[in-house]
């Protein structure tokens, strides 16, 4: 039993939602307890979708137990294939459908229905929503996909996408139309948009390009095993990324290399002076381990700032998040206890964090600019403008992502400058957006509804309240600032102002000195300048 | 003073057939009543049993992340406590320590079961009592289920109340209980009427904290403000309180006719009453006038959310002139409902459950100019043409008593407003 307060996965059946969303006439019997429509509205208003998902719930009630449930399933297969006449149906249980072991594949297998059933087995006391998308897009592929003679021309299959993706929708667009600048078409893009007809035909593309391990690994491993489709490993998302998930297709079919560069922005705008204050801002990311590998690229390399943490909620990725963290020199956080996050955040004071939506929250309660890098999505990941994050619009749009929540380049030096001033304080945020400012880190920290202290993180390693007074108190010394020196700490930007109060503790402790004055902060910063 | 309203109608739907369906429900489950009774009860956490599916209901049904830590939780059953349930058992005891230690400012928990710990067996009314004896006095432990096998959505309020009721000190003192948990202002309100009346003393459950005392006993009266608190008016009984059965609260005419069924049962004049409500009255009558114009004469569809429809299928009927096509309900109460229903004049279909196919077809055939649904369907209903209400907000905003009266007509006629304002197609 582990205490969660929110939740980065949702189930592993939400998983399987997400891919018969996508597609279209497939149907969904769910075999589930009253309730669990409540994943209806993610789709419906977080996807703002214009359809119900296509699934059929159960909806058994506590008398049924033990008596006609079986029953239930049966009369929901049979009506959902009366009413909506699908090209096949997937099969499975939620979490407490799964406790009463109805099993509802078995039982749809012996109905005899016209068409293609798929059962599902989601463990939904061990695994999650990602698995559940992974394991459902594999399990149609593998029912469904047979070996078909190739496209005359060279295709290939994009897969991956499902409903409720971050930015699927746009990938798609833009992946699309750098294949086309290469001279390859696309056979089939799947789970979004496909049929369960469509699936039969994957093996008429030349390879894969797989969009996002987390919902389709499994199927491209098959897919190359079964189909003998060989799939892309470099997810094309960054300037760099795209030039080398081209290469690789490039590699994979024998074209050469062929794109518009005269839409791709970022190169030059990150280049270009007014970028220059952008150089070592101190970023931590988190997410899903696709989008946090790629962002942290795209971080050092195309951004020139300084990777300070990074992790990811879903553990099979987590081999693959320590391993780029070890290139970065920094400690991989894989875990998905929200307050676990925000102890590695606060801890690890960065300028700006590149998260989901959970860690926009975090950034609010801290005062640190947040930007959204991966799931999970919330209405505003789903903007009504052609914003992807793959390809070289990808990289464009998010430069301009990226950088819109930070203050920008002389901004921040008169925020320095006139530090005492009455619309310039380093309270005000960035004044392009006073609205969205970061909450400055209040004296105490807030109480939810005025009663209880700031708790700690319950399961979470660190201590929160070692860490901040821990640097003052720990080493022996007991540290003081004289008033002076904390009035000129002050005056430093609010957003390094932990930093040097960190550093000159740390520098004071290593040289015993018990008081900071004035010279020790300038030079502990002399000691520490780059 | 009954002048104002239209008279009652020759017959209303206390006796009307009620089309009972079971199939597919696009309802929440009772779980989701805690995310206004954790910031009702202020020093109270409840702490689910159950699985991710549950954790991630929360989180979705609240919309936003609610900032900082809230006072809810899951915690989420694994597969090793599905193994053997001693363990179960001793896990759950194990995380209620660490909660308690890490949050000393809470005073009340609640062990809320789920659609899996209801399955297994998981028996919390024990654990509460363990935990009871270990904390008390400083930790009050109940527990209830407002797992979507027994509950539907306002159904978990229901649950969580009914849990209360047990522990209530007696009291032989004559008073008046209001029981469901509004929102502060509106309370506020309520007693402020209550209190000019003359009606007193009065008592609320729940309190905003444990340490207000409530108490309940032979000649304690028990008014509800939700239509949705049947167990919970149950076992008040049992403990010996009274019913007394009134209109709701929504609107001029619910609002006066629930204070005049206190006020007689109290020995309050009807000079007192026209008095003291007069001016509320007035501005409420203004205030939903506004909305009526765009509502009269429209046509109103309601699929099952929180059995306030039948409620307001009266007010919106009768004070903003809407005409009902169908008013479903996931439950109906006649003991509670029944006034509401002697004023719905007889014409809807009363449906009570849901097959949600069914219902839409019948939604789709009647084409209704406003239809209050769940947010699973608003969208796609709205993608067909058809103009819709969420009916979440009903729980989630303030509308109870005379000065909501304006806000809770806006909220239907807003949709349709929005709907007749926007023109996205060429000029010509």
């Amino acid at each position: 039993m582990k205490l969660s307060v929110w939740t980065y996965e949702g189930p592993p059946h939400v998983g399987a939602m997400r891919v018969a969303t996508g597609m279209t006439d497939l149907h969904y019997v769910l075999h589930a307890p009253q309730g669990d429509t409540y994943a209806d509205l993610l789709f419906t208003m977080i996807e703002r979708r214009d359809h119900r998902p296509p699934v059929t719930y159960t909806t058994f009630q506590a008398r049924d137990l033990g008596s006609d449930t079986a029953d239930l399933f049966k009369t929901a297969c049979e009506d959902a294939y009366a009413r909506f006449q699908p090209q096949a149906m997937i099969v499975g249980a939620s979490c407490t459908a799964e406790l009463i072991q109805d099993d509802p594949g078995g039982m749809a297998e012996t109905m005899g229905m016209p068409i293609p059933i798929v059962p599902l087995e989601l463990p939904s006391y061990q695994r999650k929503e990602n698995f559940g998308c992974d394991e459902t897009f594999f399990q149609l592929v593998k029912a469904l996909a047979r070996p078909v003679e190739k496209t005359e021309a060279i295709t290939a299959n994009l897969i991956g996408p499902t409903a409720l993706g971050f930015r699927h929708r746009d990938d798609i667009t833009e992946v699309t139309r750098h294949l086309e600048e290469m001279g390859v078409g696309v056979n089939v893009v799947g789970p979004m948009g496909a049929t369960p007809e469509d699936l039969t035909r994957l093996g008429a593309a030349h390879f894969n390009v797989l969009m996002y391990p987390e919902t389709a690994e499994s199927a491209a491993r098959w897919m190359e095993r079964e189909l003998g489709l060989p799939f892309t490993k470099t997810v094309p998302i960054g300037v760099g990324a795209t030039r080398d998930f081209l290469e690789e297709v490039s590699g994979i079919t024998g074209l050469p290399v062929r794109t518009d560069e005269s839409r791709l922005r970022l190169p030059w705008y990150s280049a270009s002076v007014d970028s220059t204050y952008l150089t070592g801002k101190r970023v931590f990311l988190f997410g899903d381990g696709t989008h946090v590998a790629a962002a942290a690229r795209i971080a050092r390399d195309e951004m020139g700032f300084e990777v300070v943490g990074l992790g990811c909620y879903n553990r099979e990725q987590a081999r693959n998040i320590r391993r780029v963290a070890k290139d970065y020199g920094v400690e991989a956080t894989i875990t998905d206890d929200y307050l676990e996050v925000e102890a590695a955040i606060e801890a690890a004071a960065p300028e700006m964090i590149l998260g989901t939506q959970m860690e926009r929250h975090i950034g609010k309660r801290l005062g640190i600019p947040c930007a959204v890098i991966s799931a999970p999505v919330h209405v505003q990941d789903f903007p009504a403008r052609y914003a992807p994050q793959m390809g070289f619009e990808g990289a464009n749009v998010i430069f301009d992502t990226w950088v819109h929540p930070l203050v920008m380049g002389l901004e921040e030096h008169l925020l320095h400058m006139f530090r005492e001033d009455f619309e310039f304080h380093d309270e005000a945020g960035p004044s392009h957006h006073a609205a969205h400012a970061p909450a400055p880190r209040p004296a105490e920290p807030a109480h939810e509804g005025g009663a209880a202290p700031r708790p700690a993180a319950p399961d979470s390693p660190r201590d929160i309240s070692t860490q901040e007074e821990g640097p003052a108190a720990a080493g022996g010394i007991e540290i003081v600032w004289r008033p002076a020196a904390e009035k000129e700490l002050k005056k430093i930007p609010f957003f390094v102002r932990g930093k040097a109060k960190r550093n000159t503790e740390a520098f004071a402790r290593e040289r015993g000195v018990a008081e900071i004055d004035v010279d020790t902060l300038y030079e502990a910063k002399a000691h520490y300048a780059r | 003073m009954t002048e104002s309203f239209t008279p009652p109608p020759a017959a209303g739907c206390r006796d009307t057939p009620v089309l009972k369906e079971r199939g597919q429900r696009e309802v929440f489950c009772g779980l989701t009543g805690i995310i206004w009774l954790h910031r009702k009860m202020q020093d109270a956490f409840f702490l689910v049993v159950g699985s991710r599916t549950c954790a991630h209901l929360l989180q979705s049904a609240a919309g936003v992340m609610i900032f900082a830590e809230p006072r809810f939780g899951t915690a989420i059953l694994e597969e090793g406590d599905l193994a053997g349930l001693a363990d179960a058992q001793e896990e759950l005891e194990r995380e209620v320590e660490r909660l308690l230690d890490r949050r000393p400012d809470i005073r009340q928990l609640f062990l809320v079961g789920s659609c899996p710990s209801e399955v297994i067996k998981l028996d919390l009314s024990r654990a509460a009592e363990r935990l009871t004896q270990r904390h008390a006095p400083r930790v009050r432990v109940l527990n209830y289920s407002g797992s979507g096998i027994e509950t539907t959505f306002t159904e978990g309020e229901d649950a969580c109340l009914a849990s209360m009721v047990p522990v209530l000190p007696e009291t032989d003192r004559r008073q008046l209980m209001l029981v469901g948990a509004l929102p502060d202002v509106v309370e506020d309100q309520a007693l402020d009427l209550l209190e000019k009346l003359g009606v007193g003393p009065v008592t609320v459950l729940p309190a905003a904290r444990a340490s207000d005392q409530v108490a309940v006993g032979p000649n304690t009266v028990v008014a509800l403000t939700q239509p949705f608190l049947g167990e919970t008016l149950s076992a008040l009984e049992r403990r010996g309180a009274r019913h007394l059965a009134a209109p709701f609260p929504f609107g001029e005419e619910g609002t006066t006719a629930w204070l005049r069924a206190v006020a007689q049962e109290f020995g309050v004049s009807e000079e007192r009453l026209e008095e003291v409500t007069a001016a509320p009255r007035a501005r409420a009558r203004r205030a939903v006038a506004q909305a009526a114009e765009t509502l009269n004469r429209r046509s109103l569809f309601f699929f099952p959310d929180s059995q306030l429809e039948i409620p307001l299928a009266r007010f919106l009927t009768r004070e903003c002139g809407m005409e009902a096509v169908e008013v479903g309900a996931p439950y109906i109460n006649k003991q509670v409902v029944a006034p509401d229903l002697d004023l719905l004049a007889e014409g809807p279909v009363i449906s009570e459950g849901q097959d949600v196919d069914l219902q839409l077809d019948r939604c789709r055939a009647a084409r209704p100019d406003l239809t209050v649904c769940g947010l699973g369907l608003a969208n796609p209903l709205e993608a067909e043409g058809l103009t819709t209400k969420w009916a979440i907000e009903l729980v989630f905003t303030p509308v109870h008593f005379y000065e909501q009266a304006g806000d809770l007509a806006g909220l239907f006629s807003r949709p349709i407003r929005r709907h007749d304002l926007l023109k996205l197609e060429a000029a010509e």
